[in-house]
């Protein structure tokens, strides 16, 4: 019996070194079934080192998209042009900051804590998703990230509902029920736009021009250059792989633009009766792995503004901690509901 | 452009006054989004920008259309406090404000809802959502009143600079029925005792001036709000006619 | 950069009346009563409850996945706790 927290540090790292390679090989076997067997694996659980490592990797490149996507789209808060747009992209940059906290403490489960996923974000060890890299120009760009940037991410997400890591699954049910709210937001901003004036609708072609190639670029590389797909595949951390999901992501998006009445900006776009897709011109990967090194629009504006709000609440965190500590003598912790 | 007011200009008055207290904090608030000193508090003040932003809706709409009269009024013809129109500052900055100003809107609506008054349902909804937004502003008045020695000094700065704010808040508004001399004692009161187990000051300065009292109420501001309106309004004036 | 990283609080909320609590995620907070605000604001801004327990994450004591087999394996042989190990002639209602 363990007298820790399920995500104690200490105790998550307790399973990593049994005492001999016989231990560390019934353990492995252990492990395997239940990946083999489509069963969850908990957060005490033991796991190999490799799959903690690409689970956090991976989740804390999730949390630190949200809080650093939360930018591009905050630019429009104060600009947004009716109170009812205002109210709605209000609530979405909120459920960002939610969505990550949902996801560092799925990360938290595996033993890292959140200061320390903070900081690698802060010190750029740890990555976030480039397409936040990209500006937000016009209020367009507002609609353009939910429809395509968030369409996207609920095309990649829907999958991980089903990863074989327990706190990460039930994270990403969570946040996926939420999305859905995001993308259809988006999609009727950019309808009225489309459906507005002149000046509107060129507003919104422009956007989908602009956001059309990053948000393909959103699911990865492709699967022959991809470094870490197939052992995510094998431990069912990843459901399907980069180029499935594109495709299917372009297979979802064309009949929506012509609803829209925008265009996609990709001359090669077409049916193609015998694959039962749709085929797309070629991805511009220089421009991905530029970006993904930091040589995009925004990186250092969206590093640096995330370090500053950072630096600038530390008074604050450790005000409120300093408080706690004078007053821990059971009078605030009384106030819990257990009672209710 | 103007938005003739097709009630009377009583209820005219109150709304305005009302609905441009919410929608000005509101839009203060929104500028926190991705700056917050923690995750956790990203959410807690989106939710509070998004109940007044609630609030002012409702009250714009009981006198014209909401955003007529948000993106296409000048900003001498808003009728808000110019406490909410106060830059965020520091997180102390903002808590001092949410402190004075919920601590005041709790006893205002808390009374409009008593009433039968034309505000008393939408007062009756706030007074929930607002009663959440004092019990915020006090808790973390206490933490950073009694926390470390910078979060003291801090906070003892911010509820001393927006001080000289909070007299206006009673000065009486047509067409709102209340006990304002009974509603200034009872928020003095409060805030004494708040900032008292804050172990911070209560402020000595004065609480009204020649220019800051009431000045709002009649449209006179501070110059960050024509900033502020400038920035909110832009998109929308710059698009005559469209729909969003 | 200072370190005053949070403690951990695991929340339980209550969707409905009748309902027993269940665990919604955890947060970060200075103390339980901005734990309790910071898991009303999190957990419940679609009005996913009525009630939150907010408990600290050191203070719960968990079972050992080493422990498994002999923490639960002992229940699994046991099928005359449960109601359809019994057979009861046809017709006879009410059991």
């Amino acid at each position: 019996m363990a007298t820790a927290a399920a995500r104690d540090t200490t105790r998550s790292q307790a399973y990593d070194a049994p005492d001999g390679a016989a231990d560390t090989a019934e353990y492995a076997r252990a492990f395997d079934a239940a990946v083999a067997a489509d069963e969850r694996i908990e957060p005490r659980d033991w796991m190999p080192d490799a799959y903690r490592a690409t689970l956090v990797r991976q989740i804390a490149q999730h949390a630190h998209s949200e809080i650093i996507g939360m930018q591009p789209e905050a630019n429009w808060i104060t600009r947004a042009p009716s109170l009812r747009r205002k109210a709605i992209l209000m609530a979405k940059v909120q459920d960002e900051a939610g969505h990550g906290l949902y996801l560092y403490s799925a990360a938290e489960t595996l033993g890292t804590s959140r200061d320390e996923l903070l900081d690698k974000l802060h010190s750029g060890r740890q990555k976030y998703s480039s397409i936040f890299n990209y500006p937000t120009l016009t209020w367009a760009d507002v609609g353009a990230i939910g429809w395509l940037v968030d369409g996207a991410a609920i095309t990649n997400q829907v999958p991980l509902c089903r990863c074989s890591y327990g706190p990460y699954a039930r994270a990403m049910v969570r946040i996926c029920k939420e999305e859905s709210f995001h993308q259809r937001q988006g999609y009727e901003l950019l309808l009225a736009l489309s459906k507005g004036t002149p000046e509107q609708h060129a507003m919104a072609q422009d956007a989908v021009d602009r956001w059309w190639w990053p948000s393909l670029m959103m699911f990865g590389p492709p699967d022959d250059e991809s470094q870490h797909s197939a052992q995510s595949m094998a431990w069912k951390i990843k459901r399907h792989s980069n180029d499935e999901l594109r495709q299917r992501f372009v297979d979802i998006c064309v009949p929506q633009a012509e609803s829209l009445g925008l265009t996609l900006p990709d001359p090669d776009l077409k049916w193609n009766e015998e694959r039962g897709h749709y085929d797309f011109g070629p991805i511009d990967w220089t421009e991905f792995w530029e970006v993904l090194k930091g040589n995009g629009p925004c990186n250092e504006q969206r590093l640096t503004r995330r370090r500053r709000a950072h630096e600038e609440g530390a008074w604050v965190r450790e005000a409120a901690a300093a408080h706690a500590a004078k007053h821990t003598n059971g009078q605030t912790v009384e106030t819990g509901a257990a009672r209710a | 452009m103007t938005t003739t007011p097709a009630k009377d200009t009583a209820l005219t008055t109150a709304a305005l006054a009302l609905g441009d207290d919410a929608l000005v904090l509101s839009h203060r608030l929104g500028e926190w989004a991705g700056h917050a000193p923690v995750l956790e508090e990203e959410v807690a003040l989106a939710n509070i920008a998004l109940d007044l932003l609630g609030q002012a809706r409702v009250l714009l709409s009981m006198v014209g259309d909401e955003d007529e009269l948000a993106y296409l009024r000048e900003e001498r013809a808003f009728r808000n406090l110019q406490l909410v129109e106060q830059p965020n500052g520091d997180f102390a900055h903002t808590i001092a404000r949410q402190l004075y100003f919920s601590t005041y809107q709790h006893l205002l609506h808390t009374e409009l809802a008593a009433g039968d008054g034309p505000f008393a349902p939408l007062a009756a909804k706030a007074v929930k959502e607002v009663a959440y937004h004092r019990d915020h502003a006090e808790q973390w008045t206490l933490r950073l009143g009694d926390g470390t020695d910078e979060s003291h000094t801090r906070m003892q700065r911010a509820v001393d600079a927006l001080w000289r704010h909070t007299g206006e808040m009673f000065q009486p508004v047509e067409g709102l029925d209340a006990d304002w001399t009974g509603l200034e004692t009872a928020w003095l009161e409060r805030i004494t005792e708040v900032l008292r187990r804050a172990t911070l000051t209560v402020p000595e300065g004065p609480r009204t001036g020649a220019w800051t009292a009431g000045a709002g109420r009649q449209g006179l501001h501070t110059e960050p709000f024509g900033r502020m309106l400038a920035e909110m309004q832009h998109l929308h004036r710059s698009h005559p006619g469209a729909t969003w | 950069m200072t370190h005053t990283d949070w403690p951990l609080w695991e929340v339980f909320v209550r969707s409905r009346r009748g309902l027993s609590h269940t665990h919604a995620g955890s947060l970060h907070a200075p103390d339980a009563e901005l734990a309790l605000r910071n898991a009303r604001d999190l957990y419940t801004r679609r009005g996913e409850g009525v009630s939150i327990w907010v408990v600290p994450s050191t203070a719960i004591t968990a079972s050992s996945p080493d422990e498994k087999d002999p923490f639960f394996e002992p229940a699994a042989d046991k099928p005359y706790r449960h109601p359809t190990f019994y057979e009861i002639p046809e017709g006879v209602q009410h059991l």
